[in-house]
């Protein structure tokens, strides 16, 4: 697909874009839908919820093409390894797919991963035969036991949930980056284009995110941004940025300078 | 008979099966899963998966989310 294929494999399939992007709280399905497109994302998180017994409503899937995107259906507001396991498992069914965003939140207010129950819930998975996504603390040692576990990718928070706070510890993830070879991909945290950028310069195999697109003002230029944001950070991480120096370098020769 | 189906009492008719459930709600099986008294019922059993008085059901599907 495009010319030096720099793609991203997880689970066995192969991606050529590292933008992976939510579907929630848009204005509408149409606008999820043209955000989605916009975006270039091919894989997209959903979540598993009671179908309405009113069925004059429509329904997100109604208006997403399918045969485009690889849906990764998530386990948001579980707060145990069961709830966690029981929403996979239904999600495989509903989806036929073994693709999972595992999360398991510890505080409602932090949103943060209850890293425990999120090792517990993985190690179930992973023996179901489920493609596991955890995410999870922006931690180490967290993410080398996930990789152990045998999860396709870890996926450390850049910032809390929707808080658009930016990569809050570029540190942490170059450590993880340095030390787990599952593909690392940051989930959560992102608000401007600029965040995106800053992950895959550090090296990231990708980028998820749904408030920074849902949220923006104008979330279709939103998707956009993020596009280019993913695609010009993975190629600054790839060109190999010049190290930083605190005093100036002359751009322009000093020989032959007028006299 | 009534069964628990997504938290409300819905009343069904009895010999009532999980596809003839869906038919009744008019839901597509496509997209759905079905849990039965906590135990998921693979789609190919929808069929002739009989309901009880008081079974307790969750149907769900894929909605937007992060």
């Amino acid at each position: 697909m495009t010319q030096n294929a720099d793609t991203l494999i997880i689970g066995g399939r192969e991606f050529t874009s590292r933008l992976m992007v939510g579907t929630g709280k848009y204005a509408s399905f149409e606008q999820t839908a043209r955000a989605l497109e916009i975006s270039g994302a091919q894989i997209i998180t959903v979540a598993v919820r009671r179908v309405n017994l009113d069925r004059s409503k429509e329904s997100l899937l109604d208006y997403i093409d399918l045969k485009k995107y690889t849906l990764l259906p998530n386990t948001a507001g579980c707060y145990t390894a069961d709830d966690a396991v029981r929403t996979c498992r239904l999600a495989r069914e509903a989806g036929m797919s073994d693709f999972v965003k595992l999360e398991v939140l510890g505080d409602e207010k932090t949103l943060f991963p209850d890293n425990e129950e999120l090792l517990k819930a993985a190690k179930i998975l992973v023996a179901e035969g489920f493609t596991v996504l955890p995410y999870c603390s922006d931690d180490v040692i967290v993410c080398k036991k996930l990789e152990d576990i045998g999860c396709a990718a870890v996926m450390p928070l850049g910032a809390p949930i929707g808080s658009g706070l930016g990569i809050r510890n570029p540190y942490n993830i170059r450590i993880i980056l340095e030390n787990v070879s599952v593909p690392v991909i940051v989930d959560a945290g992102v608000g401007s284009a600029s965040d995106a950028a800053i992950a895959m310069e550090l090296g990231c195999a990708g980028v998820l995110m749904n408030t920074a697109i849902a949220g923006a003002q104008d979330p279709i230029a939103m998707a956009e941004a993020m596009k280019l944001a993913v695609i010009a950070g993975r190629l600054s991480y790839k060109a190999g940025r010049i190290p930083r120096k605190l005093y100036a370098n002359a751009s322009s020769p000093l020989d032959g300078m007028i006299g | 008979m009534k069964i628990l189906l997504n938290g409300e009492f819905v009343e069904t008719a009895e010999g009532a099966t999980i596809e003839s459930l869906l038919q009744q709600l008019d839901i597509s099986r496509e997209r759905v899963a079905v849990e039965l008294n906590a135990d998921i019922i693979p789609k190919a059993h929808y069929e002739k998966q009989s309901l009880c008085d008081g079974d307790k059901i969750e149907i769900v599907h894929f909605v937007g989310g992060g």
